[in-house]
């Protein structure tokens, strides 16, 4: 074996094993690299209860509340298969909207996730308004959810 | 083996040097344009976002610098397997050379991530799966950077380096695929996905003339730095002597 042969091996070698290593070690972090939950795993208790996480998904239309003289608001989160209801007292970001992802972080009580901190997130489309705008009217109302 | 020499003439310091000095306008200039006509296509031309209005318009220099970061990584790491597998110094000079250009644009990538999370996401930083490999990427090229200066021998110098940059390829695939193997706040690709670009032309026009522009620009910057780092590694040599007096 040539020694350049030999230096292509080890570097190949130490490739696949810090490869291996992070692949194994990213295996058993899996849970701490979630950055979220969503309703279904909340709902199925692989979220922790009685401690603080977070959780994400669709801001349900028509289910926002706001508590008249406070900030405080309540919505219904969903990956369209189970539901979450979040109140949360303080200033939401811009993005927040009913239709809209969200990520919020706080603690589940008796069923109602109480939030610190809410934050909106966003997908990876965009496109000008009118565009958005007669896709709206294209699409019928029963997909849009 | 014929194909092969004009890689192996690229092994001898005089010969790199004149070549990356005479591809030096032929990347700069087209550089510039493109990079100018895709900030002005980006900036002004394009339309505005139907969620985010103007503020969308810093995508135009996070994801260019975004994959200026990987791309660069990527040929970082080459580089430094092929002047650690094949002995080739020069290799590993342009391994050196690319180092800062990686991590100016990594940094660039993050400060603009940063600006555009605070009023979208409500949050300068968080610490999901996307954010924090990249924020390790900065590391990785701060590392190399730093190891390599530990070192008064050059060779000693390259090859320590070289293997951090080999290992660190590693994170690579995983700043790419985060937003599909875990949860995150960011997004996924926009561009780089599988049922193709989620932007109408007149938004993705400027963002892929941006790309070529950056990717130029690296390659402009790199000569540059390659050329640099070439004379202060032969700086006793008689070629350059020569070239000094001539």
């Amino acid at each position: 074996m040539t020694p350049r042969r030999k230096r292509m091996l080890a570097v190949g070698g130490v490739l696949l094993g810090v490869g291996a290593a992070a692949a194994l070690a990213f295996k058993a972090f899996d849970k701490n690299l979630l950055y979220f939950y969503d309703p279904s795993q909340v709902a199925a208790g692989v979220a922790p209860v009685g401690k603080t996480f977070r959780v994400g998904g669709m801001v349900t239309k028509g289910s926002v509340q706001r508590a008249p003289g406070s900030l405080e608001v309540r919505f219904v989160l969903t990956d369209y298969a189970h539901t979450v209801t979040v109140s949360y007292t303080g200033l939401l970001p811009d993005l927040f909207r009913e239709g809209q992802g969200v990520i919020a972080h706080g603690q589940l009580h008796d069923g109602l996730f109480v939030a610190d901190e809410v934050l909106a997130k966003h997908d990876e489309k965009y496109m000008p308004p009118e565009v958005a705008k007669s896709l709206k009217h294209a699409t019928p109302p029963e997909d849009r959810t | 083996m014929a194909t092969w020499t004009w890689f192996h003439k690229l092994a001898s310091p005089p010969y790199l040097y004149r070549t990356a000095g005479r591809l030096l306008p032929w990347l700069a200039i087209p550089a510039i344009v493109l990079t100018l006509a895709g900030a002005y296509g980006g900036l002004v031309r394009a339309p505005a976002d139907y969620q985010q209005g103007e503020a969308f318009r810093i995508i135009y220099v996070h994801a260019p610098s975004a994959w200026l970061s990987l791309m660069a990584y990527t040929v970082m790491a080459a580089a430094a397997a092929v002047g650690l597998i094949w002995r080739m110094k020069l290799a590993h000079a342009l391994a050196a050379a690319t180092a800062p250009i990686g991590a100016s644009f990594t940094l660039l990538c993050l400060a603009t991530g940063s600006l555009w999370g605070r009023p979208m996401w409500g949050t300068w930083w968080v610490w999901d799966a996307r954010l924090t490999s990249q924020l390790i990427l900065f590391f990785l090229y701060l590392g190399y950077m730093a190891l390599h200066s530990a070192y008064d021998d050059t060779q000693r110098a390259d090859r320590a380096a070289g293997l951090l940059a080999v290992v660190g390829i590693v994170n690579v695939p995983i700043i790419h695929f985060s937003v599909y193997w875990w949860n995150t706040l960011h997004q996924g690709s926009t561009v780089l996905r599988a049922d193709g670009p989620a932007m109408p032309p007149s938004m993705l026009v400027p963002l892929l003339v941006s790309f070529a522009g950056y990717t130029l620009g690296y390659a402009a910057l790199a000569c540059v730095r390659l050329r640099a780092e070439v004379l202060g590694r032969e700086r006793n040599a008689s070629w350059l002597q020569e070239l000094g007096r001539g």
